[in-house]
């Protein structure tokens, strides 16, 4: 009776907190959608669904477009060197794997945003890539590499790179060594058991890695801010400056709540995909 | 038989980190034969399947394949095919795509993968299945599904590692059949790895017996039977009883007298001893005889009293002490014609047998004579 009780309350506060701190601001954020912009009162009365249809307008697909494609650069880039190296963490002995891991995760203790003004010091016109390449004689001026879409592809790999890293990791430790001795028996050569064996079973390491660069990714807007220069190159970007800048915040709740459908909408692909892999017993195989 | 070797292994040693797993092992398969490694659990089974098949580099020694050195022969190049210990059948392919796994990668047409695995199947009698995943099977139909994968490549040698250990009593002896009938209508050359004595008799051509790491005797199951080399061979291959002995005397070539247990008995074997020799006199339970005629001079062999004994059915299995306190097991036929064929416990009787049918080697441990 005592653990049921437990168990009530656990899902009572849990349930109470999720509607305090997700549900109200969300619903807040639709609400706000709805609502006429206001300079001085910011969001104001009559219901109407006029930034819902500015969404449309042809400067934010663009952005929209850009967006995507930058996410989906970053994600690719990310998963290129993602996945070998997790495949290297996950054979390791154990003291290595531990070392490599943390080394990983180490960055995270300082803020992200103080990070991404590190970047500015190595990219910048006087900045070390800069200074090195001038100093070898491979550059007369230096290049121009701050303020583009290098630079904040670049800013976006390092801060998401250990978010592809840490779901391969796990999906690599699950892959059965001995499917790989099996398929070489067979007369599989490298090539054959990577594409037949190790992608196909790594699958939900890959999917749910990209997932979680692509995402964030979308909406990092002060990385394209200070990397980028100050133009709308995320969604993430277009949402903050109709928030602070120009204060039109029934259009920012709407492009926001776009937004959270858009990767809502990928997250439950992922699920579909997630399933279908389950099903093909491709991460539950009663472990042999 | 006069077949030619197809595999040699000499004075191979591996070793993981400061363990040696195998030590100057020696192995010579010939073509077209049934050959069972058997030996107990981290003798080495597995390791010496994972060297031929090219998952392992030994440390010192060589592996001739129809006489060349494959030590540069990756494992996927290799003419050898492996059915897993652990089956490691690949979870997200069917049935039918794992058994086509390496008739694709020999770049086999499709209508030609389609037929043999198909047959492949109807041999494993798994027909029906090709288009499940593996998840869906049960341990047995894994088992045979991962017989059937390497069988259908046709490779010169299949190794096969504990391959028929989780299948039930029944659809084992049904699959130790076919697997023999298959290997005859195939020819391929098999090396079957079991720690299962009984398995390993009745199935193979020749065994080879191993223990931490070094062949122990290779020869037929009635050779390994009949006459082991050694002590831990005579044990692990079935029931033995061992009398240490002393001999006295050599009566003539392969004859001797021997003081067993106190008693002056005369012993034939394929060894020269001379007087002062230890040797170990080894019968099978069912060479031993039980003398229980109630007289006590009438009564030959050793004196004793029974400790127990059971019915299985055929035999009346007999737990015997002696006087110097070994025990010993002795195995006899019901006799039709005697229904009242039975010892009862504490009964004194006498152990016996009919000279000749003793097998006798050095002794390897020190024991009275
Ligand atoms: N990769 C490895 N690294 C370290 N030790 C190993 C390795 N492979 C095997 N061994 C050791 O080698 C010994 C023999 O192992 P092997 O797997 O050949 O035994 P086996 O005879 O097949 O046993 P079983 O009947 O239990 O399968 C064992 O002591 C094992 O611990
Ligand atoms: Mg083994």
């Amino acid at each position: 009776m005592k653990v049921l009780n437990f168990r009530r309350v656990a899902i009572v506060l849990t349930l109470v907190w999720l509607g305090l701190f997700v549900l109200v601001p969300h619903v807040l954020v639709v609400l706000t959608s709805v609502m006429s912009p206001d300079p001085q009162h910011l969001a104001v009365w009559p219901v109407t669904l006029a930034s819902w249809e500015r969404l449309f307008e042809p400067v934010y697909a663009e952005v929209f477009w850009r967006s995507l494609w930058l996410s989906t650069l970053t994600t690719a880039i990310c998963l290129v060197l993602g996945y070998p190296f997790a495949y290297i963490v996950a054979k390791l002995p154990g003291v290595w794997r531990g070392v490599l891991l943390f080394l990983m995760i180490v960055p995270f203790w300082t803020n992200s945003l103080i990070r991404t003004y590190a970047i500015k010091l190595i990219l910048g016109n006087k900045g070390l890539v800069n200074a090195a390449l001038l100093g070898a004689g491979l550059v007369d001026e230096p290049l121009q590499l701050l303020y583009t879409p290098f630079a904040v592809v670049f800013g976006l790999v390092y801060v998401l790179l250990p978010f592809m890293v840490l779901p391969l990791v796990s999906s690599f430790d699950k892959l059965d060594g001995t499917l790989l001795e099996a398929a070489r028996d067979l007369g599989a050569a490298f090539w054959a058991r990577f594409r037949l064996i190790i992608v196909p079973l790594t699958m939900p390491g890959i999917i749910a890695g990209s997932l979680m660069v692509f995402l964030p990714a979308m909406g990092m807007f002060y990385v394209a801010d200070l990397l980028g220069g100050a133009k709308n190159l995320l969604l993430g970007n277009i949402i903050k400056n109709q928030f602070l800048v120009v204060r039109d915040w029934p259009f920012g709740a709407a492009f926001s709540v776009a937004l959270i459908v858009i990767m809502a909408g990928l997250l439950w692909l992922y699920f579909l995909a997630n399933q279908r892999i389950n099903r093909q017993g491709g991460l539950d195989d009663e472990g042999l | 038989m006069n077949r030619l070797p197809i595999l040699t292994l000499s004075h191979i040693s591996k070793r993981f980190a400061a363990q040696e797993v195998l030590s100057d092992f020696h192995l010579t398969i010939n073509d077209g034969e049934f050959f069972t490694i058997l030996g107990p659990s981290g003798c080495g089974k597995t390791t010496v399947l994972r060297l031929i098949a090219g998952f392992e580099q030994p440390n010192e020694g060589k592996i001739l394949l129809n006489g060349e050195d494959i030590a540069g022969i990756p494992a996927e190049k290799r003419p050898v095919n492996t059915v897993f210990q652990s089956y490691a059948l690949f979870p997200h392919l069917s049935v039918f795509d794992n058994v086509a796994f390496g008739l694709k990668m020999a770049e086999v047409d499709a209508q030609n993968i389609a037929v043999r695995v198909a047959d492949a199947l109807a041999i494993v009698r798994l027909s029906d299945f090709a288009t499940r995943k593996p998840h869906q099977l049960s341990g047995g139909q894994k088992q045979r599904v991962a017989i059937a994968r390497a069988v259908v490549n046709r490779p010169k040698i299949l190794l096969l590692d504990e391959s028929l250990s989780a299948l039930d009593h029944k659809l084992r002896q049904q699959m130790q059949l076919e697997l023999k009938q298959l290997q005859r209508q195939l020819g391929i050359t098999f090396v079957y790895v079991t720690h299962d004595q009984e398995e390993a008799l009745s199935m193979s051509d020749r065994i080879l017996v191993m223990h931490n790491g070094q062949a122990q005797q290779v020869g037929t199951p009635r050779e390994i039977y009949e006459a082991p080399r050694n002590l831990f061979v005579a044990q692990f291959i079935g029931e033995i009883n061992v009398f240490d002995g002393e001999i006295t005397r050599a009566l003539g070539e392969y004859q001797y007298q021997a003081m067993i247990n106190g008693v002056e008995r005369d012993i034939r074997c394929d060894h020269r001893f001379a007087a002062g020799d230890r040797v170990h006199v080894m019968l099978r339970p069912e060479d031993l005889r039980i003398d229980c005629r109630p007289n006590v001079l009438e009564r030959k062999g050793f004196p004793g009293v029974v400790l127990e004994r059971n019915y299985t059915g055929q035999t009346l299995n007999s737990h015997i002490r002696l006087e110097n306190g070994q025990a010993v097991t002795v195995h006899e036929f019901f006799d039709e014609d005697d229904p009242d064929f039975d010892y009862s416990i504490n009964q004194k009787v006498g152990v016996d047998w009919v000279p000749g049918w003793e097998h006798v080697i050095p002794a390897e441990r020190s024991g009275q004579a």
